[in-house]
């Protein structure tokens, strides 16, 4: 048998995959160890439209979209609307593996198109899905060589800024927040809203105190619950019921004990269509059959999205999310 | 200029931030779960060559930095200036003292270096990786020991002083490694 030698240096080399061969064979496996997961559990796996009339209204994130027959269609960046009209419509629990799609994301931990686990649960609290989370992650680490016990560590957003940045999230005056952030983070912007402090202090404060184990941050500011029902916390302060789940100092999931009121929902939705306004962000659509399946009635629910990618990379103990991808955006 | 956006960032791009010319060493794009995204940006200053870190709000952007490196000829340094030419277009320039900064040492008549100019002018000047250059003062070599171990300080043609083996002499041509600052070999 003869063997070419490749020399390494070789700049064609743009056409192999990102991620190693083995590292794809691990996927292939982890897929079909979520499949078993909830299939034994009796979650029903769906399918729903990627390209959709409507896409999140979140101001921070931008779908990618296309023209079909006249009429522009957004990629989905999770498949959340399409799986609560499920819900609505008498679904019970389901779940999906999916690709979906955001337009500026590109980095070490992140590419334009990604896959996601999402999950809905009919009649769970944000404290059940947790479990089931910790179970689904403590099954698929034990079958990756690479063991976690629970119970995993459960903190309120509230106590963990208390104890990395020594201020109440909650009630911290805006003036007050932005001297802390700028005294914790030096190389920061001058400027920034209340929720940007919060979020730049959680990413470079807060999450490199929660360590590498497996932890959720649960409750958060009720000007980050997107679509989380609002709950107050045992102070009477109100939080929203969502949930994060951190593993390897990576944000892997994302969970809500969803809101089921179509006029509160469509209220957000406002808001959030404002500030893209404000924030000259692409104007997307009112997501008016998401808002018609809630006021039809979507069963009280929670409901989990977990980057697979990511969860790939733990297990695999790799670094870039390139190196469990077979082509990321830049070789695509 | 063009000015580019957090998400153009990438090494060796070159940017103006609060009046100074910088090069961009690394970008690592940071979205939390539901807010705003940001980058944190580690960058060189140009002018003074320190390493600074930034926190930009992503889709921020910078103006670009007139930047561009010249291969050019060393001529002379007239006490004032240190003159260049660019060997295709005869073009001359002269670079202050503080562009040149530490280059100045190893800088020979007639060798190419990189000048890197800004707007036009010689923001800084990298010498040849490895230059030949005279030893001027080093104490009396030792025949016989070309190889033990020990060695001693040499200084060069230029002000440079760099560690050579026991044998070099006053008057020998020495190649050195400008970016190490070693002795590689006689020349």
């Amino acid at each position: 048998m003869i063997t070419l030698a490749v020399p390494d240096d070789v700049d064609s080399r743009g056409w192999r995959p990102s991620a190693s061969l083995d590292a794809l064979r691990a996927r292939a496996h982890l897929n079909q160890r979520i499949r078993d997961f909830f299939s034994e559990r009796g979650v029903l796996e769906v399918e729903t439209p990627l390209l959709c009339s409507s896409t999140a209204t979140d101001p921070f994130l931008t779908s990618l979209s296309l023209q079909w027959r006249g009429c522009t269609r957004y990629l989905q960046t999770s498949p959340e609307f399409p799986m609560k009209r499920l819900l609505a419509a008498g679904s019970g629990p389901i779940f999906q593996l999916c690709k979906v799609f955001r337009a500026d994301e590109f980095g070490r931990l992140h590419n334009p198109e990604f896959s996601m686990l999402e999950w809905y649960r009919p009649g769970f609290s944000l404290a059940d899905l947790m479990d089931e989370t910790e179970a689904l992650i403590v099954a698929l680490a034990a079958v990756f060589g690479r063991p976690l016990s629970g119970p995993f560590q459960r903190v309120s957003y509230r106590k963990a800024f208390l104890d990395a940045v020594g201020v109440d999230p909650l009630t911290v005056s805006d003036l007050q927040l932005s001297v802390i952030a700028r005294e914790c983070v030096p190389s920061a912007p001058e400027e920034w809203d209340r929720d940007g402090w919060l979020n730049l202090l959680m990413a470079e404060v807060v999450e490199p105190h929660l360590g590498n184990g497996p932890v959720f941050v649960w409750g958060f500011p009720p000007s980050q619950a997107s679509l989380a029902r609002c709950l107050h916390d045992d102070d009477g302060e109100r939080v929203a019921a969502r949930a994060e789940f951190y593993l390897g100092g990576m944000e892997l999931a994302n969970g809500y004990d969803e809101l089921t009121d179509a006029q509160e929902q469509r209220v957000r939705f406002q808001a959030d269509l404002a500030q893209r306004q404000c924030l000259d962000a692409a104007s997307v659509p009112m997501p008016d059959a998401l808002l018609d399946a809630l006021q039809a009635g979507l069963p009280p629910s929670a409901g989990m999205a977990l980057g697979v990618d990511r969860l790939l990379m733990w297990l695999l103990d790799k670094p870039r999310i390139a190196d469990v991808c077979s082509f990321t955006a830049d070789r695509a | 200029m063009a000015s580019y956006s957090t998400n153009e960032f990438k090494g060796g791009l070159k940017v103006m931030l609060d009046g100074d010319p910088c090069s961009i060493m690394e970008n690592e794009y940071v979205k939390p779960g539901k807010g705003q995204a940001f980058n944190r940006v580690k960058l060189r200053n140009l002018k003074s060559g320190r390493v600074l870190e930034k926190t930009f709000k992503s889709g921020e952007s910078l103006e670009g930095a007139d930047v561009v490196d010249v291969e050019m000829q060393f001529l002379y340094f007239d006490g004032e200036f240190y003159h260049f030419m660019n060997p295709t277009s005869f073009e001359q320039l002269g670079a202050e003292v503080p562009a040149v900064g530490d280059s100045a040492k190893w800088l020979k008549e007639q060798d190419n270096c990189t000048v890197t100019l800004w707007n036009g002018v010689p923001l800084a000047v990298t010498p040849p990786n490895f230059v030949t250059l005279e030893v001027v003062e080093t104490d009396p070599g030792v025949k016989g020991d070309t190889a033990s171990g020990g060695g001693k300080p040499a200084k060069l043609a230029g002000g440079a002083v760099v560690k050579v083996p026991l044998f070099i002499s006053v008057g020998d041509i020495l190649k050195v490694d400008t970016r190490t600052g070693d002795y590689v070999s006689r020349a």
